[in-house]
């Protein structure tokens, strides 16, 4: 057992299970609003704000943004954890690690709240 | 024929060298590598490498062989020769003790850890612990590993973490003895497999498929383990 706090779930299988998930809800977020941009062509911001003004497509976007944040969580701690190891790097490479884990918290924090703010103001 | 072969000597060389020997095929032969090996090493007695039953048996002389992990005994000169030329390095990811000969320590640290052998908590029988001929069968593309090492020193999830990833050839092993119908301790050989690194390291590459000298399947015994690991889970 390799125990590590930085993951998602301090779990292997709760972060491969998040993944997976996460990846079909991305994918039919994704596919629908691209099928919505393309069949209201041309795309105006009146149609556009009409389905964000939805409660729904609210939800649903809001479950998209946490699929994604968790999504890109994992996939960048994953990379975090392969190439910054002391076993590649020495000693600097666990506060580089951590420095970079940091920093995607934090910018996956910002553009989280981000996206929360703008969607209810619309 | 071209021969390039990876040379260190820490207690001599500051640093890896490649050197080139011309070596004379014997005509009308199809040599395998390790008969090319012994040619070179006519040539120059100071090359090291490690070797045993020459059959494909004991897995002592995996390298990598123009680029790919392969055993030396069993491997055709003319299935990879490219432009007259073998290359050939030590296999990748493990320090170099000398020459082609690597320090396999990190990969049976991880093969121990699995704990490779049967655990059962029930009285022993009179005789032996029998298993009906459909249980026996699950264990067919498991045990046959030879324990080479060319499946972990191809993988690159092995490459950077190998005191955290079991790699191919030891989750091998681990599904081995989980799939085993006389062994007891599966919830405790699944608990120690569930944390991020161990199993959930591999990301389906499949190079150690594609290089094992054995046709054995690693990814397929890992996407086992994440299933029994599902079952157990959810």
């Amino acid at each position: 057992m390799v125990t590590n706090v930085t993951s998602l779930g301090r779990n292997g299988l709760h972060d491969w299970l998040v993944q997976r998930i996460s990846a079909v809800v991305l994918l039919v977020w994704f596919v629908y609003v691209g099928c919505y941009a393309v069949l209201h062509e041309p795309l105006t911001y009146l149609a556009w704000q009409g389905l964000f003004s939805q409660t729904w497509m609210r939800i649903f976007t809001l479950i998209a943004l946490f699929s994604l944040c968790a999504h890109a969580w994992i996939g960048l701690w994953t990379i975090a954890t392969d190439y910054f190891s002391v076993h590649l790097m020495g000693k600097k490479a666990t506060a580089l690690r951590l420095l970079v884990q940091v920093a995607c918290v934090a910018v996956l924090a910002v553009y989280l709240l981000w996206c929360i703010h703008i969607l209810w103001s619309i | 024929m071209l021969v390039s072969v990876y040379r260190y000597n820490p207690e001599t060389d500051l640093q890896p060298r490649m050197q080139d020997y011309n070596v004379d095929l014997p005509p009308g032969k199809d040599m395998m590598v390790l008969d090319l090996l012994q040619l070179v090493k006519d040539q120059d007695q100071s090359l090291t490498y490690r070797r045993s039953c020459r059959e494909g048996v004991c897995g002592s002389d995996g390298m990598n062989i123009n680029g790919r992990n392969g055993l030396a005994c069993i491997t055709h000169v003319s299935e990879i020769v490219k432009n007259g030329k073998v290359v050939l390095r030590p296999l990748p990811g493990l320090p170099v003790v000398r020459d082609l000969v690597v320090d396999m320590t990190a990969f049976y640290r991880q093969y121990e850890r699995i704990k490779p052998y049967l655990q059962n908590d029930e009285p022993p029988p009179a005789i032996e612990r029998l298993q009906s001929p459909e249980d026996r069968a699950k264990l067919d593309g498991l045990y046959e590993c030879i324990l080479c090492a060319c499946c972990s020193t191809s993988c690159p999830s092995f490459w950077w973490n190998p005191d955290k990833f079991v790699g191919p050839a030891g989750l091998l092993q681990a599904y081995r003895f989980l799939a085993d119908s006389r062994d007891t301790h599966t919830a405790e050989r699944l608990a120690e497999l569930e944390d991020p690194f161990s199993v959930f390291r591999c990301r389906g590459i499949m190079n150690c498929v594609s290089v094992c000298p054995k046709g054995l399947n690693p990814t397929k015994a890992i996407g086992h383990i994440r299933s029994m690991l599902l079952e157990r889970g959810v």
